[in-house]
């Protein structure tokens, strides 16, 4: 049984309200720091964790912050990032709706260390149920002295504020979520400047995800130290896994960072295997944007190492037999999906959600996902699966943000490990009329073998 | 003041300075392209990417690399920076890709587009571009609607440069219009087709890099070759007064802003100069516009022709053209 330090408490009833959740020892951390603890000190506790970025891209929190502009006589800004849309991650969600107020608590905390005296959460608008759930918790932490002014008779004071989105994946960037709460159009903004000197309304802002926030507090609680004991090497902690597709126990999981990606899919603590009996085929394991990987790389790297749920491991062997973890959204495959459908799925994604500021992205995602939808439905030409390749390459790292280098990747990965599988759409056009074709006989490659 | 390299060439200029600008200030082959840049309207740029240059040397004090490749639009110059433009073939080749982006969609209806040879599109693609394309698919169309009386917008032709919002925002006082939806579905539109109606509205005309905003006084009147560019200006209480006037005999086709070599209009004009004199008598003509020399406008263009000039253009354009390489003795300005 792995240690869990965000979920620990999820399963007592009545936990989203704030009676319960201080019962638990909710607000501990609270307490702690702004009682015994300096802003400095409490980033630094955070520095010592190790914590990284559990948004996506794994930067060390504690260097995010230790960025941040404190010099400015402007105003300092903290936001998070709940705008979760990758598709396959679910894990923000379920935390805000079970238990909103480590959030709120990580949110105090981390304000108080960074200097903030009014912060943000910017929910997608599709979470509008999410949004009253953490209003109600932010009015209990305000009736209880948690928030507002002269927090727990100290002279720090904050303002917490929820912010819903108007459903663009694109404000999920950090720089986009800034623009659509100033109000402004979701379009990225170019780098530099970064948001650390000015970010929301020209001032320091650190923007960060809902887990990253929410597990400040164990930092807190347990030190920095305690807390980077957990998991292996530069990957510290725990983190939550949003797993779906074809497996037996499909949800969110708090693992230990370090747990073999094997024992994560198969043990009956976590995912409890493939369904119905069936067999590994493939995996994206953070979220539609990193690159897929046949199941036999899942498990073992390019060099017969173990694979392991930590950001090294999964990483290893560079996007040519590597992935990433990303957010932590893990969607597998058994034998019967079809890769190439897959990815049409995600590049009508991509396509939809580009901004369309900037001229790659906004052309590029289109013209792959036209391609991918002819090769699925059988009209595609030998020459489609280069040029995909082609104009894959041709968008990814030219954008202004890291969406077109998201709509890019699982494009360039999945022909890489399972071009046959192209070939085989372009070549036999009859016998993949029907959507459901690999379901009805699985697709049967030489390269790349299914597992189990 | 910041030293950089760009392809070779050693040049100084104020801190602060773009890598594009820096490369203006050397000329010639090494300046980047630009479709959505503009030197006279803030924070444009960034989003076209024609521009991307390549960065091997961050700075004297931090010499790394930097990891992709950058818009030279928006990047202000380190000292020390080395850039490589044209003499980096991953740029160049980034580069082919980002035109054939532009052009995915683009209708390429040049034979019947007012702005044919004068559009920035046109140029690049000749330059960068490929000669085939590679989209089968349909292309994105629009209908075409006016937003006021004199302005006619034909968004299938839009790059999406964003150039007008900005002229809307920094030159006039109430900007009507800006970009819906989002992705290739993107457009520049009003609210409800609302008029944009300003004093300084018919520059928007000026900075489109495409045919996509149109003058409805000249659309459709002569094609841009047949006329004669004539600089003149006139006694304004609103604006400089220094315009472009497009004639043909003794007609006044069109009045527009003075564009620098880079496309870039300097002087903004006001609406009642662009459409309200369209008259020789109104005009103190200065002489004739001073046209490139490989522009298909100077086609019967009567200007003193330098021919010390011309032929160190025509050595230049072959140099250029055998392989896009500068020559192995990269000292002297271009």
């Amino acid at each position: 049984m792995g240690k869990k330090l965000l979920l620990e408490h999820i399963n007592v009833p009545g936990i989203e309200t704030f009676e319960v959740y201080r019962k638990q020892g909710g607000y501990a951390s609270v307490e702690k720091a702004l009682k015994t603890m300096t802003p400095d000190a409490v980033t630094e506790e955070v520095k010592k964790s190790g914590l990284r970025g559990r948004g996506g891209a794994g930067f060390p929190a504690g260097m995010k912050w230790s960025f941040l502009d404190r010099k400015s006589e402007k105003p300092r800004y903290l936001v998070c990032n709940a705008d979760e849309s990758e598709p396959g991650t679910f894990k923000d969600r379920y935390l805000m709706e079970k238990i909103p107020h480590i959030l709120v608590e990580g949110m105090i905390t981390s304000s108080f260390a960074l200097g903030a005296r009014t912060s943000y959460i910017y929910v997608r608008g599709e979470y509008m149920y999410v949004i009253r759930i953490l209003e109600k918790a932010i009015a209990e932490a305000y009736a209880n002295g948690f928030l507002g002014k002269n927090i727990l008779g100290t002279d720090y004071s904050l303002d917490l504020y929820v912010q819903p989105g108007a459903g663009a994946y694109i404000c999920g960037e950090e720089t986009a979520l800034l623009e659509s709460l100033e109000g402004k159009r979701g379009n990225p903004r170019l780098k530099p400047p970064f948001p650390a000197i000015a970010g929301l309304y020209a001032s320091p802002t650190v923007v960060n995800n809902v887990e990253t926030i929410a597990a400040v507090v164990p930092i807190v609680n347990m030190g920095g130290d305690e807390y980077a004991k957990i998991g292996i090497g530069k990957s510290t902690g725990t983190k939550l896994i949003s797993a779906s597709g074809h497996i037996n126990k499909p949800g969110v999981y708090e693992i230990e960072l370090g747990l073999p990606v094997e024992e994560f899919i198969y043990s009956d603590e976590y995912c409890g295997g493939i369904w119905k009996g069936r067999k590994l085929k493939a995996c994206v394991p953070g979220g539609s944007s990193v690159p897929i990987l046949p199941g036999e790389l899942l498990l073992k790297t390019a060099k017969g190492e173990q694979r392991l749920m930590t950001y090294e491991s999964l990483s290893d062997g560079g996007f040519v037999s590597g992935s990433m973890l990303g957010s932590g959204g893990f969607i597998v495959y058994d034998e019967t999906a079809c890769i190439v459908r897959n990815l049409w799925t995600f590049a009508r994604f991509y396509h939809h959600e580009s901004c369309g500021q900037c001229s790659p992205c906004r052309e590029g995602t289109g013209w792959m996902e036209k391609v991918l939808h002819r090769i699925e439905h059988g009209h595609g030409q030998a020459s489609d699966i280069d040029l995909l390749v082609d104009v894959a390459k041709k968008i990814e790292g030219n954008t202004i943000c890291p969406l077109g280098d998201a709509a890019a990747w699982p494009v360039a990965s999945a022909i890489r490990h399972f071009r046959e599988e192209f070939e085989f759409h372009v070549k036999h056009p009859e016998k993949v009329v029907n959507p459901k074709h690999f379901e009805i006989t699985p697709f049967v490659s030489e390269r790349v073998a299914v597992i189990g | 003041m910041a030293k950089v390299t760009i392809d070779g060439i050693e040049v100084e200029v104020a801190d602060g300075t773009t890598i594009l600008n820096a490369a203006r200030q050397i000329g010639g082959d090494v300046v980047p392209p630009a479709m959505c840049y503009y030197s006279s309207l803030k924070e444009t740029g960034g989003k076209c990417r024609v521009c991307l240059v390549k960065v091997t040397q961050g700075s004297a004090k931090d010499p790394r690399p930097m990891p992709k490749l950058v818009a030279s639009c928006r990047t202000p110059v380190m000292d020390g920076m080395v850039v490589q433009n044209i003499s980096s073939a991953e740029v160049l080749e980034a580069r082919k890709g980002v035109v054939e982006f532009l052009l995915l969609n683009h209708p390429l209806d040049c034979p019947i587009c007012d702005q044919a040879g004068e559009c920035d599109l046109q140029n690049l693609a000749y330059e960068h571009g490929a000669a085939k394309t590679r989209y089968e698919e349909e292309r994105r169309t629009f209908e075409k609607i006016d937003i006021g009386d004199k302005i006619k917008l034909h968004m299938t032709r839009c790059i999406l440069c964003y150039r007008c919002t900005f002229v809307a925002d920094q030159l006039t006082n109430n900007r009507v219009h800006g970009v819906l939806n989002r992705g290739d579905a993107s457009e520049i539109s009003t609210y409800i087709e609302k008029a944009v109606d300003n004093d300084f509205s018919g520059n928007m005309i000026d900075v489109c890099p495409v045919g996509a905003l149109t003058d409805k006084t000249f659309r459709f009147k002569s094609r841009v070759w047949f006329t004669k560019p004539l600089d003149a200006h006139r006694d304004c209480p609103t604006c400089s007064g220094k315009v472009v006037l497009w004639t043909k005999g003794e007609e006044v086709l069109r009045v527009s802003a003075r564009k620098d070599q880079y496309g870039e209009v300097k002087e903004f004009i006001c609406n009642e100069c662009r459409y309200d004199h369209k008259n020789m008598k109104d005009w103190v003509v200065e002489g004739p516009r001073h046209i490139e020399r490989n522009s298909v406008i100077s086609q019967n263009h009567y200007e003193k022709i330098d021919l010390q000039k011309l032929k160190l253009e025509v050595d230049r354009q072959l140099t250029f053209q055998k392989g896009k390489q500068l020559p192995q003795s990269n000292t002297s300005q271009a």
